[in-house]
């Protein structure tokens, strides 16, 4: 008998595979009778929350996802956003937040192989990555080791496919130490009329398989990633998969010569539950049956059976279907790159997702069955108790905190993870990582894509709409500040347990603070993915929306920088700001990060001070632009100034002024020459003088600080924790 | 017009960037795909950047068997212009073709920043009037620690062979050696990517006079403007 196929269904079994005794009633339901082994592996995939989405379903319909630029919005691998003459953006974010915690290098690696295959898979060359980390407590005993390990990773798999690491994002907060975030970022390229999407086409179309062989790795890693993490956990890593970046590399290359032709009816890559949901993903959007022979499938080990040739998640594997007539030229493309290719299977007429194993039937199911019938739950939410309001704080000499400031995790210079990551290669980055957003050109025309990524789960925390609508407020001004218009968003929703209805009330409320955001801003949210169950023991994280946000500037390759350079006036841009530290980096060092409220919002004023930042970028009259985000202008300033130049600046000596974190301001930077066309540029958006570059002192409201020691506690900080280890001999 | 290959291996991944800055600096750039067993008619060959066969064993040690590196070997015997670039500069010590070996980084880890370098008197035609320069061009490798024993040091010291030196070494290399060349001159090899800085919008320009000087050594040309926003 086939193996996988006499196996009797116990309650034992149902549980061990992920699925409620009210789904695997459900199961039998729709189903009619009993799944075998085989079958019950299959639902346990398709219906986990990883990808299913059944939590964050039904909320997720509620953002805004159209508009005139959107060619493809969320449903497929990636979404695709129209540049104009042509050309298309398609891009992603997703999460790889558990494999990476159990098994730091690999999860992080495979996290960005799997973002990559997504944007390629749509016929787009990767042009840019972007990577969102966070961690738990520097001194807790596992994070050391999760840095070193994960941006080795993602270092290690980006570096190899010549793909440029061009921002990112980094924070550190005692709700991560169980369970790390690593959210991954690819923006590929594509000829707006060359789309290729995973769908079947017509009965008789053939199935192949291409890339690296299925091995026993990542098996249920979709299930493993839609549980909490107890105790144990360590234990799972034979879950995790194996990252192999040069078969990725040929696998890119393969498929796109592949595109160039006619051949390729639909493509999808093999991510979470591998050859199971990719096939079934492709059959159900094409409408179709589809048939799989899994002994043709290409394997790596002996001895495999059919149920851990469905569930493995072996990386760097693609599902191609063609028209029949065509086979030769797939195979004469992957024989050149060297790569597996074989002939698994063909689309069908009667909607039913069969396999075989040497001519024997081992699984038949709907196809509707595993997409249309999974489950989709409103799960009860609860507003928390509400937090403790900020108290107010006596400091007598604010100013004396920069330097710790500077140092705070979140804050300092992060350099030790970016110059790990070939952040050049493509030689388009004409603002490289450690500005407000990177910008990559794209050659032979005037385009230029910027690149941004962040996410302030202290504001999420305290408030998961109004935080998380200030954050997409954040990304556009960040954007803003290389000259970008934002074209599109792609949200990472990390969560905790969903069946906590306080966490899925955050959930909710995060949403829609995104939703009313993007509208305001005109901001489509064109791809994304949730990652909920982000628990230890029973601790939640902060919730950790993180926002990949995509601008185009056109025009001549602006010159912008976000430091200062000597002889500079220096204005504020935007309404002053009330000194909001409810969640700012200055009351974490108070300890009273979990106190207050975050601060609120002003559309209209954020796109009146977003366009004049584009304006000035475009114009050329301003050297220097930066946002003031974490912690507030007097970090602002000294982000600008570090070891190149000091400067004069007016400001009130309270904690409020300094390191307040209100919305909607930033600074700029021009030549006294050019102050008349900057303030025409502004149209109307209130500033106000701060003072003027120069000499070696940071100083502000009559205190000082020498640039060197500013430098030097934001730029030793994080290095110095780690231990020194990369500072090779200089 | 200079016809200039560049070698595409599996896992070469500034093979595009460098027939770009090829073509930026009037000269016809020639795809060659590593399977080929004999080198199309062109005037110097350039072995791009990357990872030619995933470097899991020593970097360049599998490339070095790809059928074209025969063909590579022949042609830079007859004196023909060979630059190695990174995971190309690798790949000719492999095959022996220059001095050394590239060891992991002191430090261990991966890097991608900025570095200075002077250049050595050699006659390269890849150095032309570049003598005695100091250039800023970025570094983007795992293993660029160059080492070899004591005497091929010397050799490599006393015959001039030294053709980039790192002004502050970041990878441990000795002597802070960025480059060598072979004892005739037209073979050279760098760890540092001259063809990511041909454009002042991005990152700089000072890796132009490397292909201003091929272009002046094998043939005349005409200079696109540098700087040009492609």
């Amino acid at each position: 008998m086939t193996p996988g196929t006499e196996t009797t269904i116990t309650d034992e079994i149902v549980q061990q595979h992920g699925l409620s005794p009210d789904e695997y009633q459900r199961i039998l339901k729709v189903l009619g009778r009993e799944p075998n082994l085989v079958e019950l592996g299959v639902f346990s995939v398709m219906w986990s929350e990883h990808c299913s989405y059944k939590s964050s379903r039904i909320h997720l319909g509620r953002l805004p996802t159209t508009g005139p630029r959107v060619l493809i919005g969320p449903g497929e691998n990636a979404g695709v956003v129209d540049l104009g003459h042509g050309y298309a953006a398609c891009f992603k974010m997703e999460s790889h937040n558990h494999p990476s915690y159990i098994e730091p290098y690999q999860g992080a690696a495979t996290g960005v192989g799997g973002i990559m295959r997504d944007v390629f898979t749509m016929g787009a060359r990767p042009i840019a990555l972007m990577d969102s980390l966070r961690f738990g407590r520097l001194d807790h005993p596992k994070t050391r080791g999760l840095v070193r390990g994960i941006v080795g990773g993602i270092a290690g798999y980006g570096n190899c496919m010549g793909v440029p690491t061009v921002a990112g994002e980094t924070r550190f907060d005692r709700s991560y130490d169980g369970n790390c975030l690593v959210n991954a970022f690819c923006c590929g390229i594509v000829a707006s009329d060359r789309i290729f999407l995973g769908t079947t086409g017509n009965v008789g179309n053939k199935v192949f398989y291409v890339g690296a062989g299925t091995g026993r790795d990542g098996i249920h890693g979709a299930t493993m990633a839609s549980t909490e993490f107890g105790e144990g956990s360590d234990e799972k890593r034979p879950t995790v998969q194996v990252g192999d970046p040069f078969q990725e590399k040929l696998l890119l290359e393969a498929c796109l010569e592949l595109m160039q032709g006619t051949a390729i009816i639909g493509i999808q890559d093999m991510g979470a539950a591998g050859l199971t949901s990719s096939s079934v993903e492709m059959a159900g959007r094409g409408g179709r049956g589809l048939l799989l022979r899994l002994d043709q499938v290409p394997m790596r080990e002996t001895g495999m059976v059919p149920y851990e040739l469905l569930l493995s998640e072996s990386q760097e594997r693609m599902l191609i279907v063609i028209e029949p007539g065509r086979e030769q030229e797939v195979f004469d493309v992957f024989r050149k790159w060297d790569l597996s290719v074989a002939e698994i299977g063909e689309v069908t007429g009667d909607g039913v997702w069969r396999c075989t194993w040497h001519g024997d039937e081992v699984a038949a199911i709907g196809v509707a069955v595993l997409t249309d019938a999974a489950p989709k739950y409103d799960r009860p939410q609860a507003a928390p108790a509400p937090h403790p309001a900020l108290p107010e704080i006596f400091d007598t000499d604010p100013f004396a905190r920069l330097a710790s400031i500077l140092a705070d995790p979140d804050i300092s210079d992060k350099q030790w993870i970016w110059r790990q990551y070939d952040h050049q290669v493509g030689t388009d980055t004409v603002v490289a990582p450690g500005a407000d957003a990177a910008l990559v050109r794209i050659k032979g025309t005037q385009k230029h894509l910027g690149f941004v990524v962040d996410c302030n789960g202290r504001h999420v925390y305290l408030d998961p709409f109004v935080g998380t609508a200030g954050q997409v407020a954040e990304c556009a001004r960040n954007l803003a500040c290389v000259g970008a218009t934002p074209i599109g968003l792609s949200d990472c929703m990390n969560f905790g347990n969903p069946q906590k209805p306080e966490i899925m009330w955050q959930f909710a409320r995060s949403v829609d603070g995104m939703a009313e955001a993007c509208r305001a801003l005109d901001i489509p949210v064109i791809s994304g993915n949730v990652s909920l169950y982000n628990e230890t023991d029973g601790v939640g994280i902060l919730p950790t929306p993180g926002l990949a946000m995509v601008g185009l500037y056109e025009g001549p390759t602006p010159t912008i920088r976000g430091r200062f350079r000597s002889g500079l006036d220096v204005i504020l841009l935007g309404a002053p700001g009330h000194g909001w530290l409810g969640g700012s980096v200055y009351a974490r060092q108070m300890g009273l990060d979990r106190h207050g409220s975050p601060p609120p919002v002003d559309y209209t004023a954020e796109a009146a001070l977003h366009r004049a930042l584009r304006r000035l970028v475009a114009e050329g009259v301003i050297v220097t632009a930066h946002d003031l985000s974490d912690g507030g202008l007097l970090v602002a300033l000294a982000e600008c100034c570090l070891d190149v130049v000091g400067g004069r600046f007016d400001a009130e000596l309270n904690a409020g002024a300094l390191y307040g974190e209100d919305h909607g301001r930033a600074i700029v930077a021009f030549e006294p020459g050019n102050r008349d066309r900057v303030l025409a540029a502004l149209m109307g958006v209130p500033y106000r003088d701060l003072g003027a570059t120069g000499g070696d002192v940071l100083a502000v409201g009559g205190r000082e600080l020498p640039i060197a020691a500013v430098q030097a506690a934001w730029g030793g900080a994080f290095e110095g924790w780690l231990g020194g280890a990369g500072s090779a001999r200089a | 017009m200079s016809r200039v290959g560049v070698v595409t291996f599996p896992g070469s991944n500034c093979d595009a960037d460098l027939r770009h800055a090829v073509s930026l600096f009037g000269m016809t750039p020639v795809a060659i795909w590593h399977k080929e067993t004999a080198l199309p008619p062109v005037d110097a060959v350039l072995l791009p950047g990357g990872f030619s066969y995933g470097d899991y064993l020593r970097c360049g040690a599998i490339a070095r068997f790809s059928p074209v590196m025969a063909d590579v070997v022949r042609f830079a015997g007859r004196g023909g212009p060979v630059l190695g670039i990174c995971n190309g500069f690798q790949i000719l010590t492999e095959c022996g073709l220059l001095p050394g070996v590239l060891l992991r980084n002191e430090g261990l880890l991966f890097q991608c920043r900025d570095v200075e370098l002077t250049v050595g008197g050699a006659p390269t035609p890849f150095t032309r009037g570049l003598a005695g320069q100091t250039l800023r061009l970025p570094i983007a490798h795992a293993e660029g620690n160059w080492f070899a024993d004591e005497e091929t040091v010397a050799r490599v010291e006393g015959e001039g062979q030294v053709v980039f030196r790192y002004v502050a070494n970041p990878n441990g290399a000795l002597m802070s050696i960025a480059g060598v060349s072979n004892p005739a001159h037209n073979v050279v090899g760098l760890m540092p990517h001259p063809e990511r800085y041909v454009e002042g919008a991005v990152g700089g320009t000072d890796g132009g006079g490397v292909f201003r000087s091929l272009a002046a050594s094998i043939g005349p040309t005409q200079l696109r403007a540098e700087g040009a926003n492609a």
